[in-house]
């Protein structure tokens, strides 16, 4: 009795967060494809959802976004992934690691920009303006992929910045500069896009030196590993670049 | 030769003193049977509360844990936790325990509407708290402009931005075992102090917070751990500095996405602080406010 | 211990839904004064009032000349300034505090210094008979000496009144005798104004010279405790009060009538031979006998039956005393059965005798009876 106990709790459990997950669905479609996506993606890959359903009836198109390395790590712990698109090419190395990485390609690349205020108080123009004093900068700390890309222009550009704060992720630099509380934050330019209306971003040339990969791919042991690649087919085609595009990412 | 069947005995103390209290548990007292069907959820209640960490100590990379809690970003952070939740625990006293007692003892207007102000904070996501704090206090807050304008003081991005969102989070917990207290004890004692002739200041110094004193433990114990372990209000408000505003909650999830073992590492060190916290105070929190 | 003897005049309306309090008393300077009455019928309100806790409607509290409240004014002098001490049911000892510590609170608040509110503190517990506790915490103290303890608390704060909330009614039996007895004591001896709630016509008789009946928040009787509790005007008070009393002094063997009469009972503690003393039982405890009883020869009276009242399931007989017997018999009451009143034959003029088992009858001291003149 005592000793069964922990399976019947983890088998509950299970059960239980199954139950949650699950939403109640339509006409069953016969198949899923499923995508996991970096958070940045987000906007584009709503569109090409849509539009890979209408091209493939009967097939469900289910995106998971998140951080790319939190993805990563989902993948190596074995969930189910028809697809994966990752926002720099260190956590597709993760899964390549761990031998499922299948053949990835870089379907966009990504650069930095300051991200100022729609006013721009402080007049930045440049890097160098945001080592100026009073300028209150934020940035993504060194250790995820948007902070990498910051040190590298900064070096590029022989400038030190001090910011006030490294944030975890590029969304919370965003915030800061949304709020008011910064004047300036490095940030990549689809995020610039996708808050055009309160924050204007400057492009600075060595903003080029540090673009960011975007590797997709339809990992060993995709369930539905042809659907993925039609998939992955639609983001690298004429449709998911103009998409892409349109959100401000480069393609190649 | 028969003694009176009904004598009372005179030598029958008149209630016998009980020195050693109602604590101990008294292996032979027996209780009413519990209900089967509660044990089931109970288990699995306590499994969902317990099991995560057993799987945080099962993914540790025990062989490198010495070197990764001992890191310079580990015991910066580390070191940055324990002295701003000392210093909002400070704080969350010296502003919740007077709130605690007027809500218990004084007579505001709107007593309830406060009581369930002073709630809020339990109930909203801590980034929401973090963010209200950055409309109040931040550059174009509805203060903060005035004391970045006129005093030149601008509160977000410092030390003392993570205190207050720490402060903002954990003074309802400080607030609300503090007022509970206060008012299963009743103000019998106070009232009595006061027909001695004791004036209301000294009533609440040698009455109120002596009485007080076993809840306020366990209150400034749940303050603190709450400070220690809070995340959203620091990152919305305060940002993410090494050495400045980089807790240790911000360092693990900021090493999570680099270092998986590092930040696992981390939060056990986290759990093993916040544990001996609780451990420390874990008998009067656990009873409550006699 | 200075005796502070200050009258307190209270007139005062306080209403609340289902009940209202309207009462003015007067206690002289050093007196004290029981208020008996059944629950709810107001007086833990009166008390309120006095110790500050409560504002009257209207009406105004006055004790030493010192206006405490007075509603159509709107002056209310906080608990802490009034004066006015209280003793609970509950001892109410602070709990973190020792016994000494307790008693030297009301002196420390008054800003005695620290050394010498101890040895008032241990003056007063001397006084009550608990010094060798002062060390002790609340938690290490029964319920007697704990009480004991609150006693010595309250009055060490030397309030110009003290207000006696049912002193004993959270005592075990055992203990509360012993605790009347101190209390009468101290009260006395330091010539304290002081008001006694109770319902328990025992602590009136033992502790108070004047006693009010207080029913529905109104004073239905008034009168020196003795006199009110023996002869009550008002059948409510009968009710309550039900008591017979027989006046006279402590003896080894009882209490002395004044015809040399002995009545055995029950001594409560702190009763000293040759002080003025009562005995007092119940009607109840009364049995009637038409020729003198044999087998039980103490407290055995002849009388003359002067009336028979009917009432819920007993019948109540007044006694006159007989000719030759004694007088205090004058008055007395005993409830018997109806069928007692049918196998006896008894009516009105007839011969009878009285007895009373020393069990039932407890012999107190009679404090009121060296002011009952007033």
């Amino acid at each position: 009795m005592r000793a069964r106990a922990p399976l019947g709790l983890a088998v509950a459990l299970v059960l239980a967060l199954a139950a949650c997950g699950s939403g109640g669905g339509n006409p069953a479609p016969r198949r899923t494809v499923t995508v996991l996506a970096a958070a940045s993606l987000t906007e584009v890959f709503g569109r090409l959802e849509q539009r890979f359903e209408a091209e493939h009836p009967g097939v469900d198109v289910k995106i998971s976004y998140g951080g790319s390395s939190d993805l990563a790590q989902q993948i190596v712990n074995g969930a189910p992934a028809d697809v994966f698109a990752a926002a720099n090419t260190s956590t597709m190395d993760t899964v390549a690691r761990a031998g499922l990485a299948g053949q990835p390609r870089v379907f966009a690349t990504n650069e930095l920009r300051i991200a100022v205020p729609a006013d721009n108080p402080k007049n930045i123009g440049s890097l160098a303006d945001l080592a100026k004093d009073g300028v209150v900068l934020v940035v993504c700390a060194p250790q995820v992929p948007c902070g990498a890309a910051t040190q590298k222009v900064a070096t590029a550009a022989g400038v030190r910045l001090r910011p006030a704060s490294e944030e975890p992720d590029v969304k919370s630099v965003l915030g800061k500069v949304v709020a008011g509380e910064a004047d300036a934050g490095l940030v990549y330019v689809t995020d610039v896009h996708a808050r055009g209306d309160r924050v204007r971003g400057v492009a600075f040339p060595e903003a080029a030196g540090a673009r960011n990969d975007y590797p997709i791919t339809v990992p060993s042991g995709a369930p539905e590993a042809e659907l993925g690649r039609q998939f992955v087919e639609l983001v690298r085609g004429q449709v998911g670049r103009e998409a892409l595009t349109a959100a401000g990412f480069q393609v190649p | 030769m028969a003694a009176a069947p009904s004598s009372p005995g005179p030598l029958r103390p008149d209630r016998p003193s009980v020195p050693f209290g109602r604590g101990g548990a008294d292996r032979h007292r027996t209780r009413a049977a519990l209900p089967w069907p509660l044990w089931g959820p109970a288990l699995a209640g306590l499994g969902l509360l317990v099991l995560p960490v057993l799987g945080l100590v099962a993914r540790a990379d025990w062989v490198r844990l010495p070197e990764l809690v001992t890191s310079d970003a580990a015991l910066t952070a580390l070191g940055l936790s324990l002295r701003t939740a000392a210093a909002s625990t400070a704080l969350c006293l010296l502003l919740g325990g007077p709130l605690a007692v007027v809500l218990a003892r004084g007579r505001p207007p709107g007593l309830r509407v406060l009581r369930s102000l002073v709630l809020l904070p339990l109930v909203l996501p801590p980034v929401v708290g973090g963010l209200a704090l950055l409309y109040l206090l931040g550059r174009t807050g509805l203060v903060g402009r005035y004391l970045d304008l006129y005093l030149g003081v601008r509160v977000p991005f410092t030390t003392t931005a993570v205190v207050l969102a720490q402060t903002f989070v954990a003074m309802p917990f400080l607030v609300v075992s503090l007022e509970g207290a206060l008012r299963t004890a009743g103000d019998r004692y106070e009232t009595v102090a006061a027909t001695l002739g004791a004036r209301p200041w000294t009533v609440f110094w040698r009455v109120t917070v002596p009485l007080l004193l076993p809840g306020l433990g366990s209150a400034v114990v749940l303050a603190f751990a709450r400070a220690l372990g809070e995340f959203g209000a620091t990152i919305a408000f305060a940002g993410s500095l090494a050495g400045q505003t980089r807790t240790l909650p911000l360092e693990i999830y900021l090493q999570r996405e680099s270092d998986v073992d590092g930040a696992v590492a981390l939060s056990l060190l986290l759990v093993a602080v916040a544990a001996v916290v609780v451990v420390l105070a874990r008998p009067r929190a656990v009873e409550g406010a006699r | 211990m200075t005796p502070r003897s200050s009258a307190l005049d209270v007139d005062v309306e306080l209403g609340r839904p289902g009940f209202a309090l309207s009462v003015a008393l007067r206690v002289e300077p050093g007196e004290v004064l029981a208020v008996l009455g059944p629950n709810g019928s107001g007086k833990s309100t009166l008390l309120g009032v006095l110790a500050g806790l409560l504002r009257p409607d209207r009406g105004r509290v006055v004790l030493g000349g010192r206006t405490l409240t007075d509603a159509g004014r709107g002056a209310h002098v906080p608990p802490h300034r009034r004066g006015v001490g209280l003793l609970a049911q509950q001892p109410l000892l602070f709990p973190h505090l020792t016994a000494e510590a307790n008693v030297a609170f009301g002196p420390r608040a008054r800003g005695v210094p620290r050394r010498a509110a101890r040895e008032i503190a241990r003056r007063w517990l001397s006084e009550v008979d608990v010094l060798e506790l002062a060390d002790r915490r609340p938690a290490e103290l029964s319920g007697g000496q704990a009480q004991r303890v609150a006693v010595a608390r309250a009055l060490a704060a030397e309030p110009d009144l003290v207000l006696l909330d049912e002193p004993f009614a959270a005592l075990d039996v055992d203990a509360a005798p012993a605790l009347r007895a101190v209390l009468g004591r101290v009260l006395r001896a330091g010539g304290r104004t002081a008001l006694v709630v109770t319902h328990d016509p025992l602590d009136a008789l033992v502790l108070s010279d004047r006693l009010v009946v207080l029913d529905a928040g109104v004073v239905v009787e008034a009168g020196p405790t003795r006199q009110v509790l023996a002869r009550p005007r008002t059948a409510f008070t009968a009710r309550i009060a039900g008591l017979e009393l027989v006046a006279g002094v402590a003896a080894p063997t009882g209490l002395r009538a004044p015809d040399g009469a002995v009545l055995a009972g029950h001594r409560e503690p702190g009763l000293v031979d040759g002080v003025p003393a009562v005995a007092v039982f119940p009607p109840r405890a009364v049995a009637v006998h038409r020729e003198r009883p044999n087998g039980s020869p103490r407290n055995v009276f002849p009388v003359v039956l002067a009336g028979l009242e009917p009432r819920a399931d007993v019948v109540r007989l007044r006694a006159a005393a007989a000719p030759g017997g004694p007088g205090w018999a004058e008055g007395l009451s005993a409830d018997v059965t109806p069928a007692a009143v049918a196998d006896l034959g008894l009516e009105p003029g007839l011969p009878v005798w009285f007895a009373v088992k020393a069990t039932e009858v407890t012999l107190c001291p009679a404090p009121g009876e060296t002011v009952s003149a007033r």
